[in-house]
């Protein structure tokens, strides 16, 4: 609150001018001018966020509420591929499952990786490396999902399949790997691995930068008390970025449950069974790659199942964000906020 | 438990530039040490030297031999990480690890490099240091509280506390005071003439009075000017230094005159 302009009550004049001045000071209003233009904008943009989130989960429950009503019938003959009598549940409930199933697999394989190129750039690479790095990472981010598609589809998968058949046959008994190895390659495995590669940059970026703001002064009490790098690491940088990480990571999941195009062009799909076996082929679908298989041919009835499975990514994604919230805020106290 | 430290022909570089320029001294064990001076003059750069801390800044080192009980810290095969376990530091603001409790943050260092501690002894270490520290009335009963939630006085004694829980032979407090009410700074400053009992310690501070109270040997710093090397005037027994030293410089700042 700044009283700098108005004048000294010694010195104030008499007239229509101080009256204003003391109505703004009594209102504790310090706003003029673009001041008050500027607040108008800051809330009509903060009210759009809001207003475009309720249009969209408004759209999402009206045009899926048929489907939801419908009965199995009426469902499974709208959508051809099911069999008679299938009901919405048993239509999204897989679709969910290998949704989560690549997502959190893609983020198992990406989190780690990325903290390990976040922390070489902040803490270990030299500085001229680190910004080519830091650089590079941020070049994985601008490539098409499509280019990943492809590249999954005629590189990765080739590449990989060798490593699946050794999973297959060695640890087999673990029940991600049971099953029949895919002979193409063109399971849940590849999709994860190729949604890993493109979750890194935003958590390696967003890693990196939480880690280079942990406070020198932490740095200097651990390095002080005797620990090495990697010490020192443990006890100021990690604890300081691990809210930061968590969020990171967060957003990573976000972009690879919402993943289409490449998750359509690598996966054999598989469709109204749950099944661990992600190196088996013909197994999964997930639901973003699902609905860009069939809306271009849906008619009716169909079109607001395929509507209604689009809520139920809507209401997955929301849940992620709420318990990585959470989970940011259970240890507030020790944040070092305070 | 306190070992005594000589310094030879020190200079230290920040890159190309020559930041403080030949200094030698000895410091006694169990006694206090103080370093003063006006800003800039590489007092706080030269206490660094001392546990091997100013390596960390990029491009920063040092020539002339400190030794620690005739042993060279800057020798060839001497890891500055069992150096800085030796000779621990206290810093300006206080700076306990934020998503530690205040056991934890006593525990810290000792924890470092996978030292294993059973219960009992990390309970009696915590309360001894605690104690060592003049923390222990206040905290314990909430040793699994956060140490951020303490005050500024509180939490860099805490900060001492975890720098003795490692045993040190040395403490080297860079302005331990500065950013402390008088109170806080009182309660330190009786810390202190506690601790030299067991530590070697050495001091740095802005605040001349602080220095007049607390250390038996002070060491003036002083800069010819701005993008001149630091160096060290003259240093001997805080009495003489405060009443009759050999340099008209120290005069000068010790009264008043200038910094």
């Amino acid at each position: 609150m700044t009283t700098t302009d108005s004048p000294q009550p010694t010195a104030t004049p008499k007239g229509p001018v101080s009256r204003a001045t003391a109505r703004r000071r009594r209102s504790g209003d310090t706003e003029r001018g673009f001041s008050r233009v500027f607040r108008w904008i800051a809330t009509g943009a903060g009210s759009l966020i809001l207003a475009t989130l309720a249009a969209v989960a408004l759209f999402l429950l009206l045009r899926a509420w048929p489907a939801i009503t419908a009965s199995d019938e009426e469902i499974s003959s709208a959508v051809g591929r099911y069999p008679e009598g299938t009901s919405l549940l048993e239509f999204i409930g897989p679709l969910i499952f290998g949704t989560l199933l690549a997502a959190v697999l893609a983020l198992a394989l990406a989190t780690p990786v990325a903290m390990g190129i976040g922390l070489f750039i902040s803490h270990y690479a030299p500085r001229r490396l680190a910004q080519v790095l830091g650089y590079l990472v941020d070049l994985l981010a601008a490539i098409p999902s499509v280019v990943y598609g492809l590249w999954g589809f005629l590189v990765l998968a080739p590449v990989v399949k060798p490593i699946w058949f050794w999973l297959g046959d060695n640890l087999g008994w673990f029940p991600l790997f049971a099953g029949d190895v895919s002979a193409t390659g063109k399971s849940l495995a590849t999709v994860s691995v190729v949604l890993a590669v493109m979750i890194l940059p935003i958590i390696t970026a967003v890693s990196r930068e939480v880690f280079l703001q942990t406070p020198k002064l932490h740095e200097e009490a651990a390095l002080a008390l005797g620990a090495t790098r990697w010490e020192m690491i443990r006890t100021a940088v990690l604890p300081f970025g691990r809210s930061g990480v968590i969020s990171a990571a967060m957003l990573g999941l976000g972009r690879a449950l919402g993943e289409t195009m490449a998750v359509l062009m690598i996966i054999s799909p598989g469709f109204l069974i749950y099944s661990l076996q992600i190196l088996a082929g013909a197994q999964h679908q997930t639901i973003a790659a699902y609905i860009a298989l069939d809306f271009a041919e849906a008619t009716g009835l169909a079109v607001n199942a395929l509507i209604a499975t689009g809520l139920a990514l809507f209401l997955i994604t929301m849940a992620v964000n709420m318990i990585a919230r959470a989970i940011v805020a259970r240890r507030k106290e020790f944040s070092g906020a305070n | 438990m306190a070992q005594r430290i000589d310094v030879k022909d020190v200079n230290i570089y920040y890159g190309d530039f020559l930041a403080v320029e030949g200094v030698s001294m000895t410091i006694e064990p169990r006694s206090v040490t103080a370093f003063i001076g006006p800003s800039g003059c590489g007092k706080s750069t030269f206490i660094r030297t001392l546990n091997r801390m100013h390596e960390v800044i990029p491009g920063a080192y040092v020539d002339g031999s400190v030794e620690l009980e005739g042993v060279d810290l800057y020798g060839p095969d001497v890891d500055p990480v069992a150096v800085r376990r030796n000779i621990g530091m206290v810093f300006q603001r206080p700076n306990p690890f934020p998503t530690m409790s205040i056991r934890d943050n006593v525990l810290a260092g000792v924890k470092l490099n996978n030292r294993r501690i059973s219960k009992s002894d990390a309970d009696d270490l915590v309360e001894s240091s605690l104690r060592g520290a003049n923390l222990w009335n206040e905290v314990k009963d909430r040793l699994e509280k956060p140490g951020s939630g303490l005050s500024g006085g509180q939490q860099q004694r805490l900060c001492i506390a975890r720098t003795i829980a490692v045993k040190p032979q040395v403490v080297l407090m860079d302005e331990p005071c500065s950013a402390l009410d008088p109170i806080s700074t009182l309660a330190i400053e009786d810390l202190i003439q506690e601790l030299k009992k067991d530590y070697t310690i050495v001091i740095v501070t802005h605040n001349m009075q602080q220095a007049a109270r607390v250390s038996d040997r002070t060491a003036f710093f002083n800069i010819a000017g701005t993008g001149k090397p630091g160096k060290l005037i003259e240093m001997d027994d805080t009495a003489t230094i405060f009443s009759s030293p050999s340099e008209q410089a120290t005069e000068d700042y010790v009264s008043g005159r200038f910094g």
